[in-house]
């Protein structure tokens, strides 16, 4: 195909020809972008029970690794917004039962897709699969945040298939990260990735001109400013996960009441070292306040009765055969 | 040497002085311009100078701002307003003037803060001083209302926009008048508009939606001082030319204060955001 290089990274030949024709006034098509607020936190609940920290043997992690109370990641998705927090991460072996220690991430995304001022889509799906352990939240536009973690998730399969392991998160950012360098923010697809695998809660965000974060908690999208209000003065070490999914379930409202390339509704995604939990709509903010009923009923005695006329069926209809129908059951 | 024009408005009557300063210099009689329309007011139409045109020159009017000044917040509380802004005059990004008052008082009962152009700001501050020295002169007990504070900035900044020359300012009104708060702002092109909490600049990013949520018009002034705490605090982390240092002003039906500069509590060692890269190798 004219202008992909062999060599791959960006052919820029027909640049200077684009550029003539701007200067002779030709108008080039522009992007459909997406307006965006997604949101992430890391959480980490086993701190507050004051467990030692010791490597958890689920984890399988070199005795090196770091000892960190387990944290949720909360990664906000958001078109118009991304947010991500991250919880810390906490290996220790619980002692009893009963104790919930937790770390993961939580993502958050609202749901409005807009080509220019019209919005396109107004439930669509912002935090997409990577990996069973892996998602990432895109903003910017539409179709290059779906077919560039498309196209990562499809890698990162068969690098499973031929490793046997579980994919790390880094993996998928490094994958990431050098595909958008290689496109010099012409690919643009602001991401904010969360996932938890062997080494605990992970948290960054890739900008599209190939840069990466890794933050505890982060945002992304038009609405990023809005959102990330709400977490600077709402995250503190050592959140819960239902304090995580609240406070990223609040920036993305935060995002989508102040910002207009965001709306809708509200989606989370948290990821644990025991699954995924992704909640579609988990707050359904586009339902019509009035809803008209039909047939519409007034209580009695709340309308003016002007007129009133009885008409006896009886006189005008006579029943021949057959049982009259039983009305009452 | 031209003589000073000595009112304000026709409307005022001869012989009281407005602020000179806003109004045009009247023309020679051979130095007339050509308009299609002149007010009916009968004051000279604002125009360009033709003989500037006429050398092929364009006549330089403001194109961006040089010393600029952040964020302003204002909300309404009980029993009056709050404003709040930081002290700094920035030149692009160096850190220059670290104590502008950018909150500076009308009269007993308006305060004004300012973003943006800070020269044009002061220019703005002396006019509003003139009107009032105006008030004083006359004696008669009124001063400048908030809402006619508020008012007069909407015009002055309009009317500067008319002429392609615009005082590139964000200005925030606050007010107590008649046991009632006022809170308007206006903006470089004469946009205005009046609400129970307000922000300038990155304060409509970052702070309004911390308001949105908070904000009670029955708020006392601790909780309205505390939610101001917050959305600075939010500003100083986001914004870049910010300093944590900061002033709250505050009118109610006491009058004006204007609070000594103070710094806030920024927390920076959350632990996660030590060593970033631990579980990531190549990040940062």
């Amino acid at each position: 195909m004219a202008g992909a290089s062999q060599q791959g990274g960006f052919a820029f030949d027909l640049c200077k020809r684009n550029e003539f024709f701007e200067a002779k006034g030709v108008k080039h098509p522009g992007f459909t972008k997406t307006g965006t607020t997604i949101a992430g936190i890391i959480f980490k609940a086993s701190a507050r029970l004051g467990i030692a920290a010791e490597s958890h043997p689920a984890f399988a992690s070199p005795p090196s690794l770091r000892l960190c109370t387990p944290a949720f990641i909360i990664h906000w998705h958001a078109m118009q917004w991304n947010f991500a927090i991250q919880l810390p991460s906490l290996t220790h072996a619980c002692p009893s039962p009963c104790c919930y220690h937790q770390d993961g991430v939580v993502l958050g995304a609202d749901t409005r897709s807009t080509a220019g001022t019209t919005v396109a889509d107004k439930n669509c799906e912002k935090i997409h699969y990577i990996a069973p352990n892996i998602y990432c939240c895109g903003a910017g536009t539409a179709a290059d945040t779906e077919n560039v973690t498309g196209m990562v998730a499809s890698q990162l399969e068969l690098h499973r298939y031929a490793t046997g392991t579980q994919s790390r998160v880094v993996t998928a950012m490094t994958l990431l990260k050098g595909h958008l360098f290689k496109y010099q923010g012409h690919v643009s697809a602001a991401l904010v990735l969360g996932g938890v695998d062997f080494r605990g809660p992970h948290l960054f965000t890739v900008y599209p001109h190939g840069s990466t974060d890794s933050l505890p908690y982060c945002t992304m999208g038009s609405g990023s400013l809005n959102a990330m209000a709400v977490f600077e003065s709402g995250y503190k070490d050592d959140l819960t996960r239902e304090e995580a999914m609240d406070l990223v379930a609040r920036a993305i409202r935060s995002g989508i009441m102040n910002d207009l390339g965001s709306g809708s509704n509200v989606d989370l995604c948290i990821i644990t070292k025991d699954g995924v939990e992704y909640l579609r709509n988990h707050e359904y903010l586009q339902a019509k306040t009035y809803e008209r009923q039909f047939p519409q009923k007034f209580a009695s005695g709340s309308v003016p009765v002007v007129r009133e006329r009885i008409y006896d069926i009886k006189k005008v209809v006579t029943v021949v055969e057959g049982e009259p129908m039983d009305m009452e059951a | 040497m031209q003589p000073r024009p000595q009112s304000h408005s026709a409307a005022l009557g001869p012989g009281c002085t407005g602020p000179s300063l806003a109004n045009p210099t009247p023309l020679a009689f051979d130095q007339q311009r050509q308009v299609a329309q002149a007010p009916s007011c009968g004051a000279e139409a604002f125009a360009v100078d033709p003989a500037a045109l006429a050398n092929g020159q364009p006549r330089k009017h403001t194109t961006y701002p040089y010393v600029t000044g952040t964020s302003v917040l204002g909300i309404t509380y009980k029993d009056g307003v709050l404003l709040a802004s930081d002290t700094l005059g920035a030149y692009g990004s160096t850190k220059r003037y670290k104590s502008f008052d950018r909150l500076r008082k009308v009269n007993e009962s308006c305060i004004v803060g300012a973003g943006g152009e800070l020269s044009d700001f002061q220019y703005i501050m002396r006019l509003l001083e003139e009107l009032s020295d105006d008030d004083f002169c006359m004696d008669d007990g009124h001063t400048l209302k908030p809402a006619e504070v508020h008012s007069y900035l909407c015009r002055v900044l309009y009317n500067r926009r008319n002429k392609m020359d615009p005082l590139w300012n964000s200005l925030v009104v606050g007010g107590f008048h008649a046991g009632k708060p006022f809170l308007g702002t206006v903006g470089m092109q004469g946009t205005n508009y009046t609400d129970a909490h307000v922000a300038t600049g990155f304060g409509n990013h970052l702070a309004r939606p911390l308001m949105r949520e908070h904000h009670r018009p029955d708020m006392s002034e601790d909780e309205a001082t505390a939610l101001l705490h917050q959305c600075l605090k939010v500003c100083y982390y986001r914004d870049k030319n910010s300093i944590n240092k900061f002033t709250i002003a505050k009118v109610s039906a006491e009058g004006v204060t204007i609070s000594e500069p103070f710094a806030l509590e920024t927390e920076w060692r959350y632990k996660l955001f030590e060593n970033p890269a631990a579980n990531a190798a190549g990040a940062w």
